[in-house]
């Protein structure tokens, strides 16, 4: 394991999500659910971020930040649609100013459904994510050698 | 439990009306519109010791103008520009008026969406 | 130097968990004008009741928020059984007090955690988190959610709760109250806490009634206004008055959710005291008709629920007011003035949720 597989720093944005996720994602960093112990870090900064962990579906409003974020955000780097309306939009994809899940916008690599989602299912996640960084990463250096 | 009227009353009533409440001491509670087949109609709702009153105001459509009450209570501007963005409802002297930006929705009226000929949405 | 310059606050800030901007207008340090725009999160879905239809709302309804999730999904019941002009059975309605409460406590619990981090008192964030956890098993255990419950529905409401189990959730919730003193102690009497927050972002008695402030926000500037006092559900049997402080600025609310936090578990007490056998649900029969503002008070204040049917399965309009949409003008007015660094303690005392507000 390299490196960054120790310490990936997260950088969390909720897209249009109702904060049941939002707090689920707060309630893993937490000492009881304790995410940190796999040397993940909340960061605020997407210049320090690794894994975009996304919340809440898609509109019209949050696209442009969203991408933002992700622009940002260093190679290698991994999106986590964590909750079904990061993963299709839920029950609100019939909603007119929902466009729908993350994947309308970024390329997601692991996808945590649940409404609201489980803290077990999201630290699988995070811990999932953590292996494909460490994927991408080597990629990323055969390619340059 | 609390009393709850609803009344109904004209679009010029509106102004004196909602003086009177506010000299009276009565809470503005919220300002909502609802799109019927027909018609819109407007809700003011006011509370005071837990009664609460709601002026009922029926539209034919909404090019008819309804004045701004936010300056008489100042929280009116948030619902007023919330009517104006969702359901396009003209309403007159907003205190703080944010002309269609204090929503940002992807179309424009979302709740009304028939309101412009050749339909923007 | 006095040049005015416009700050952006948000969307994405570390101090928020949700999206919400402002444009904040500084002269030096000091705050002119906060100037909020919205629709980061809007997704629409008061639209959705004409595609679900009055039953399967609930969960829509459920969904507007996932903190006050319970007390959404039964401010909608409630308002739509009074359109079908049902009365739920007396069980359902202690029932809905208790989860009401515990959604109450778990709520203020996560604002303090919240706020801690807001000022920089980390240990302080994680001490309230870890005592909210306990609330949520007891949520979890009685619900089989967490967050989002899904024990409302139209009718009554779909869970029962064994009379082993309610003692045994008494007998914890009395132990908790130790913790709860201890933490409400730091937030109360802690010096550097109290330089954060008293004298910060006051509003007086008059704008909190002027501008209607809604919740802790209005009972921290020194109006005795709880909706719970109407009496819906069984709270007209519990007897309790609201909790109120004078002082108007970030420490009175404070001590209002702190003080809260003993209220919920004593009604929990009555009304698991109080509550007899009996059913927990009516069969729903007909369609709505009539409109019926249904209002009850959440963690952060009065929410309405305004439905109005036409005899179909579908609303023809629901629309929700929800405390934090109320409280966005007495925001405003407790940013004019505050310095720069003061600001997301001040936003955050409002105890602001955007997925409600925005709907």
């Amino acid at each position: 394991m390299g490196a960054l597989s120790k310490s990936p720093w997260i950088i969390h944005y909720d897209g249009s999500s109702c904060n049941g996720c939002d707090i689920e994602v707060l309630a893993v960093l937490m000492p009881r659910f304790d995410v940190e112990r796999f040397g993940v870090i909340n960061t605020g900064n997407p210049k320090h971020a690794d894994i975009l962990l996304l919340t809440g579906s898609i509109n019209e409003q949050n696209k442009s930040v969203v991408l933002n974020i992700y622009d940002q955000m260093p190679d290698p780097k991994v999106v986590l649609a964590v909750g079904i309306c990061a993963t299709s939009g839920g029950i609100f994809r019939e909603c007119y100013n929902v466009m729908g899940g993350a994947d309308k916008v970024l390329p997601v690599d692991v996808y945590v459904p649940g409404c609201a989602v489980r803290p077990e299912a999201l630290i699988d996640g995070v811990v999932q994510a953590v292996g494909i960084l460490e994927k991408k990463r080597a990629a990323q250096k055969a390619g340059k050698a | 439990m609390g009393q709850q009227n609803i009344i109904d009353i004209q679009v010029s009533e509106l102004a004196a009306k909602v003086t009177a409440m506010k000299s009276e001491g009565q809470r503005l509670v919220q300002i909502c519109c609802t799109k019927l087949p027909d018609k819109l109609e407007l809700h003011y709702s006011f509370d005071k010791n837990y009664d609460f009153t709601s002026f009922r105001v029926t539209l034919a459509d909404a090019t008819v103008k309804v004045p701004s009450v936010s300056g008489i209570y100042l929280s009116a501007f948030i619902y007023e520009n919330e009517i104006h963005d969702l359901f396009g409802i003209q309403v007159d002297g907003i205190a703080v008026d944010y002309k269609g930006k204090f929503y940002r929705t992807a179309k424009p009226r979302a709740f009304n969406p028939e309101q412009t000929p050749g339909g923007q949405a | 130097m006095s040049g005015r310059t416009v700050i952006p606050f948000g969307p994405q800030h570390p101090v928020l968990p949700e999206p919400i901007h402002l444009d904040l207008v500084v002269e030096d340090e000091k705050v002119v004008e906060a100037i909020p725009s919205i629709g980061f999160i809007h997704r629409g879905l008061e639209r959705l009741v004409e595609k679900k239809d009055f039953v399967d709302f609930t969960y829509v309804a459920e969904r507007i928020c996932g903190i006050c999730s319970f007390i959404h999904g039964m401010t909608y019941c409630m308002a739509v059984e009074e359109l079908l002009k049902l009365e739920i059975p007396e069980r359902a309605k202690y029932l809905r007090v208790i989860w009401s409460e515990l959604s109450r406590i778990h709520s203020h619990l996560l604002w303090m955690g919240l706020t801690a981090d807001a000022f920089g008192f980390e240990s302080l964030f994680m001490q309230s988190w870890q005592l909210r956890e306990k609330i949520l098993d007891i949520i979890e255990e009685t619900t089989g959610g967490r967050v989002i419950f899904g024990s409302a529905k139209v009718g009554g409401v779909r869970r029962d709760i064994s009379a082993d189990k309610l003692q045994d959730i008494l007998k914890k919730l009395r132990s908790y109250q130790n913790q709860f003193a201890e933490i409400g102690g730091v937030f109360l009497r802690d010096a550097t806490v109290k330089h954060r927050m008293q004298g910060v972002g006051v509003l007086t008695s008059e704008q909190a009634q002027v501008l209607g402030a809604v919740g802790p926000t209005l009972r921290g500037s020194g109006i005795a206004a709880d909706l719970r006092m109407t009496g819906y559900a069984a709270y007209g049997k519990l007897g309790f008055s609201p909790v109120v402080e004078t002082a108007g600025d970030c420490y009175a609310r404070c001590q209002v959710r702190i003080r809260e936090l003993d209220q919920s578990v004593d009604l929990i007490e009555k009304a698991a005291a109080q509550m007899a056998e009996g059913p927990i649900e009516v069969k729903v029969a007909g369609t709505p008709t009539g409109d019926f503002f249904a209002r009850t008070e959440q963690p952060r204040g009065e929410v309405i629920y305004y439905a109005k049917g036409n005899g179909t399965k579908f609303l023809q309009r629901m629309r929700v007011r929800t405390p934090t949409f109320a409280n966005i003008p007495p925001l405003l007015t407790m940013l004019g003035g505050c310095q720069l660094a003061d600001v997301p303690v001040i936003v955050l005392t409002i105890d602001p949720c955007i997925s409600c507000a925005e709907r």
